[in-house]
């Protein structure tokens, strides 16, 4: 296999008391699908947005690309090639969905020597990247607030990819999705994948996970429990190590099935 | 693939897609109110050369500070310090220009810097406490009012300040606020027997309007750079993300908080081109003057269209809503029409233009 585009050594973060991430390693490939595992208050928003430059690690290494890095901002991880796609927090329903897709990249062209928006440009390949997705719109300056969740989710992996990621975050893209716009989004992990982007895919539905997952690493605490390779574990397993075991085998056996 | 077409999305009906334009009620408003006074007040000399001058006056007056309303509006924060800042940024000028004798373009441009860094202020204390800018701002419409207040009675005992068109007298940068231009033009249509001319005394034959007031060059300018700068470019795009939701606009690297403060600077500055306008043709400073000026620049807002909420609006339709705010004060006046009434009428419009804005938000976003 390929050297890891970024590898987290022994990431540690504390908030004043509170540990939040106690040493946790993750190497990430280009072109797999690292689904990061865990429950509520796993420590998996922490470690994401360590690793795309919002919170700096307390101790431990990040290397991007075989260079230890120290990213000052988000926008610095965005400029190397960290894309993060938030679960609710990256489309604007009013824009339209090449406004949105260009928002903070915006197109210019010169006319008389002032800049400005080049919406032609916007328009047209918005309309490429979207039927690329599999999405059909109406028209570039259709309102994004028209869009499904799914079709949002996949528009703003679409703008990630186009503007260059080679790391795409997505937090919980899946988790406010009904069953066929999970697919879609699913889907759409497993083309960007196949383009050679690594994806890690923070979740908490192991069956989305095992879906497109190449890998798995399971945090729990603060803590990985260590990264498995698809095949070498079944969704069981993953369940148990999520929830940490014991109280979960008691519910699931009251519930009378997999949660 | 290029021509499947989702069965699930209706094809949406030109009327639909026109209602979604958020100039369309300013439009609306504007033919009906035009058509109304043209019904009702034709011979009332409300469309004659004087008339159409005067209601255009107070109209280009409601515009130039609507086009900083509205930018401001759509960045979603408020400004409410608006109609204080007009009082202040007047008073200012009599001060430095009047009571300092300093020469009267110095005068206006200490006004524009002191003035546009209030207005730096104000947006960075929303910016930087997060605090609802109608709160800060109405903080301001008070701090304001009372210096302009304070300042003239401290130093003059008095609360308006006189002679400034004398100080003004010769000055090179204060014609462009208070002069006029198109005079030969005007002139010609007099002659041509086109517009009205004064019949008697020692103006005769000159043409009773005789020229465009600066004023409405300037609300026309203001209209037209906003419009170009909210829909063609970048900085238009960060506008719009900026009040449409700020984290999400954050996440994409837009930098939310410089785009608000330049559009509260932006306004402070808007409404200092309207002071400057205003001490230039009435000669005078007082302290009273921008009353209410703020909630008039939202009323026209609103009624062009923009969410109180931000995120979405336009500026001609501000423009046209400050049209309508006009056209209707000076209409009403015209026909007859006891003035009071236009509160009422004021009232209920903004009342039908926030429900219908409501609605149309809803056809946008899809929710129903």
């Amino acid at each position: 296999m390929a050297d890891p585009i970024i590898q987290m050594k022994d990431i540690q973060k504390h908030f004043g008391s509170v540990i939040a991430l106690a040493g946790v390693s993750v190497d990430v490939f280009p072109g797999e699908c690292h689904c990061l595992l865990g429950d509520n208050g796993a420590g998996k928003s922490t470690f994401i947005k360590t690793m795309s430059g919002v919170h700096k690690p307390t101790s431990g290494e990040i290397i991007f690309e075989g260079q230890p890095l120290d990213f000052a901002d988000p926008r610095d991880a965005m400029a190397a090639g960290i894309a993060t796609v938030h679960q609710h927090l990256s489309m604007i329903p009013l824009m339209s969905v090449s406004r949105n897709f260009f928002m903070g990249n915006e197109p210019m062209k010169k006319i008389a020597g002032i800049s400005f928006f080049d919406h032609d440009y916007a328009n047209r390949v918005t309309m490429e990247e979207m039927r690329k997705m599999g999405i059909n719109l109406r028209g570039p300056d259709q309102a994004v607030g028209t869009l499904s969740g799914g079709e949002r989710q996949t528009v703003a992996i679409a703008r990630a990819v186009h503007f260059g990621a080679k790391v795409l975050i997505l937090d919980e893209p899946t988790s406010a999705l009904g069953v066929r716009q999970t697919a879609n989004v699913l889907a759409t992990i497993d083309t960007v994948r196949k383009q050679g982007i690594a994806v890690v895919f923070i979740t908490h539905n192991v069956r989305h996970a095992m879906a497109v997952g190449d890998r798995f690493t399971v945090l729990n605490r603060g803590q990985t429990l260590g990264t498995a390779v698809r095949g070498e574990i079944t969704p069981e397993e993953l369940q148990d190590m999520m929830a940490g075991g014991q109280e979960m085998v008691k519910l699931e056996g009251s519930l009378g099935g997999t949660v | 693939m290029a021509d499947t077409t989702d069965e699930r999305i209706k094809e949406i009906s030109p009327l639909r897609r026109a209602l979604i334009r958020p100039e369309l009620g300013g439009m609306v408003g504007t033919v009906a109110v035009f058509t109304l006074f043209a019904l009702f007040a034709f011979d009332s000399g409300m469309f004659n050369s004087q008339g159409v001058m005067n209601w255009s006056i107070v109209s280009a007056q409601f515009m130039i500070i609507a086009v900083g309303a509205c930018l401001l509006m759509i960045a979603g924060e408020f400004d409410l310090s608006v109609g204080s800042m007009i009082g202040f940024a007047g008073m200012m000028i009599a001060v430095f220009g009047v009571v300092l004798a300093w020469p009267m373009w110095i005068a206006i441009l200490i006004t524009f810097v002191i003035c546009c860094a209030l207005g730096a202020l104000n947006g960075w204390i929303v910016v930087r406490t997060g605090l609802p800018s109608f709160i800060v701002t109405l903080a301001f419409l008070f701090i304001l009012r009372g210096f302009t207040i304070y300042i003239p009675q401290t130093i003059e005992r008095k609360t308006i300040i006189g002679g400034i068109r004398d100080a003004a007298e010769g000055d090179w940068l204060a014609p462009i606020f208070g002069g006029k231009i198109g005079q030969p033009i005007f002139q010609w249509l007099g002659d041509m027997g086109v517009i009205g001319v004064f019949e008697r005394g020692t103006r005769a034959g000159e043409p009773v309007v005789d020229g465009i007031p600066m004023l409405i060059v300037w609300a026309i300018a203001l209209i037209i750079f906003g419009h170009i700068l909210l829909t063609r470019t970048r900085f238009g795009n960060w506008i719009f993300a900026a009040g449409g939701d700020a984290e999400a606009a954050r996440n994409s690297g837009v930098p939310v908080n410089k785009v608000k403060v330049l559009m509260f600077m932006f306004t402070a500055f808007c409404a200092t081109v309207f002071a400057v306008c205003q001490v230039m043709e009435f000669g005078s400073a007082g302290a009273d003057r921008g009353l209410l000026k703020e909630f008039e620049a939202i009323i026209a807002v609103v009624i062009g269209g923009a969410l109180l909420t931000g995120g979405y609006g336009s500026v001609i339709g501000a423009a046209l809503g400050a049209l309508i705010f006009g056209v209707v004060q000076q209409g009403l006046f015209f026909a007859g029409v006891e003035s009071s009434l236009f509160r009422v009428f004021l009232g209920v419009i903004l009342l039908f233009a926030v429900i219908l804005n409501t609605y149309i938000r809803r056809i946008i976003t899809g929710e129903r």
